[in-house]
């Protein structure tokens, strides 16, 4: 594909322009060909592949512990969730039974990284349609989560905690203590998070009626999450195929019937308040016990196939292993959410002006290395 | 639907399917003829109601190729995974199904671009990752680049 070499004016008259793969709205480099009659966009086509790393491949001759740190560079915002579907997998492979103390720390980090992530997602979508203080509200919430996950992971974002078997280490001492305290600091400035964006006028205008998915091209489209989930479509892998112990935990799937940009919005800001609630059953009710399972040095699946789904900050996250018995995966295939939601914004964004793809572009939350892989 | 009526479901729109129920959730390994009059039926069907493709992928098996397509229902909850399997990796080829479900249309040109795999009908069948000048598959088995080293 040529870029320069190719007209910009097409002989209907559409003028194509080229955003990204440096363009701060998309969040990483993704690169969006769009065909334009003044402001309305007639098309839009999606190019990847600059964060292409070939995971897959790389799996391939990597063991079966060393592949699951991969997936932290997927979706980095969830890498918690990437290593668990990895862990998960395996131990179905193995068929071992994990210890519940390690069922619930995963479950523990596992919604505090939802919440991270939610919080970045809220205070960029603020920045993209020109509010900038929400970006400042959202990281110093966030900064505490990182905080809880630097003492007990020893890492901020790239957690890499999760081991087959269990949890790589046990918590931090200081772990129930500090999480309680940043639970009540988050509850009290959610209302705030409303106060600010939520209820903005502008920011309605923005939003409400912009970039509509209906629930049919939803599921069509393969799009799952809070973006599926705000066009009313029931996909929480958490209610319908539960792991880690997620069935005995209470708490809603938040389902929103309007398939615009703000239903969106409002699906993450009420999935917030939910994984408030889920950290705050368990957080006194970690069992004593084991946090990691015993298992053999050298992993060596039998041969067959494995598939385990989990649900990320952003949707499905599918792990399909093919063993062939060796200590290496022989294929392994990530069904990335990100990679299925992208492709619904060209129909999201058709009709629609350029100041609104960049609001469908930011409910949309997408994160490029999981699309590449 | 539970395996046992799944496969009901399955045998009884053709009896040359056979079946891997090792797996989970079940495989169902369809000749390359019956392949897309089977996708239209369990989209179409409503017992079944396949209506959301998961994924769908390729795994190189050095002598053939085999196309796994995870099928999903939102209404009931089932899995199932229907495989193809391709003898000429060469000159590999299948219907796509990417009027089925709309997603199949990227899903295929993963698939087109790391193991070579041509989809028919396919409306845009152009390599989505790896530059239109890539010489070879990477994901298949015997990819060799000067720049792989052994880990």
């Amino acid at each position: 594909m040529s870029l320069l070499g190719e007209d910009i004016l097409t002989e209907e008259g559409e003028f194509i322009i080229n955003m990204g793969p440096q363009h701060p709205s998309t969040h990483g480099v993704l690169h969006l060909k769009l065909w334009l009659n003044g402001e309305e966009i007639k098309r839009v086509q999606p190019h990847l592949g600059y964060i292409h790393r070939s995971i897959e491949k790389m799996s391939e001759s990597l063991s079966y512990r060393n592949f699951i740190f991969a997936t932290s560079r997927m979706d980095y915002l969830s890498a918690h969730m990437n290593n668990e579907a990895c862990a998960l997998t395996v131990e179905k492979g193995l068929g071992i039974e994990i210890p519940e103390r390690a069922q619930v720390i995963r479950i523990l980090m596992s919604e505090l990284t939802r919440l991270a992530s939610h919080q970045l997602w809220w205070g960029s979508t603020g920045l993209d349609l020109g509010a900038v203080t929400p970006f400042f509200y959202a990281f110093r919430e966030r900064e505490a989560i990182m905080g809880i996950m630097e003492e007990t992971c020893g890492a901020r974002l790239t957690q890499n905690y999760n081991v087959p078997g269990g949890v790589m280490a046990d918590i931090h001492p200081n772990f129930q203590k500090h999480t309680k305290e940043v639970m009540q600091q988050i509850k009290s400035k959610l209302d705030e998070y409303d106060d600010l964006l939520s209820g903005n006028v502008i920011f309605e205008a923005r939003t409400k009626g912009v970039g509509v998915l209906s629930k049919e091209d939803a599921i069509s489209y393969g799009v799952t999450g809070p973006t599926a989930r705000g066009s009313g479509v029931s996909c929480d892998v958490r209610k319908w195929a539960p792991y880690s112990g997620y069935e005995k935990v209470q708490f809603n799937e938040i389902l929103e019937e309007g398939g615009d940009s703000y239903a969106r919005y409002m699906v993450r800001m009420r999935e917030m308040k939910e994984s408030i609630s889920i950290i705050e059953q368990l957080i006194d009710n970690i069992p004593d016990g084991d946090f990691q399972a015993k298992t053999k040095n050298v992993i060596k699946l039998p041969k067959g196939e494995f598939f385990q789904r989990v649900e990320t900050a952003r949707g499905e996250l599918g792990v399909y292993i093919v063993s062939d018995g060796a200590a290496s995966p022989y294929r392994v295939k990530y069904r990335s959410p990100n990679f299925s939601n992208l492709f619904a914004l060209p129909i999201m964004a058709k009709g629609g002006k350029i100041g609104d793809l960049v609001a469908i572009m930011s409910t949309l939350d997408l994160v490029i290395p999981d699309i590449d892989r | 639907m539970n395996k046992e009526e799944l496969k009901n479901v399955l045998s009884g729109y053709s009896s040359n399917i056979q079946f891997d129920e090792t797996t989970e959730p079940l495989s169902a390994i369809v000749p390359a003829a019956e392949f897309f009059g089977l996708m239209q039926f369990l989209r179409k069907d409503a017992q079944s109601n396949f209506d959301f493709l998961n994924f769908m992928t390729c795994v190189d098996w050095k002598d053939h190729f085999m196309l796994v397509y995870f099928l999903h229902s939102t209404t009931y909850r089932h899995d199932v995974m229907i495989k193809v399997k391709l003898e000429n990796r060469d000159e590999a080829e299948i219907e796509t199904v990417c009027n089925i479900w709309r997603t199949a249309e990227f899903h295929e040109r993963e698939v087109f671009d790391l193991f070579g795999v041509k989809f028919t009908h396919h409306p845009d069948l152009r390599r989505i990752f790896l530059d239109d000048a890539w010489e070879g598959h990477p994901l298949r088995k015997d990819y060799t680049d000067e720049n792989m080293i052994e880990l």
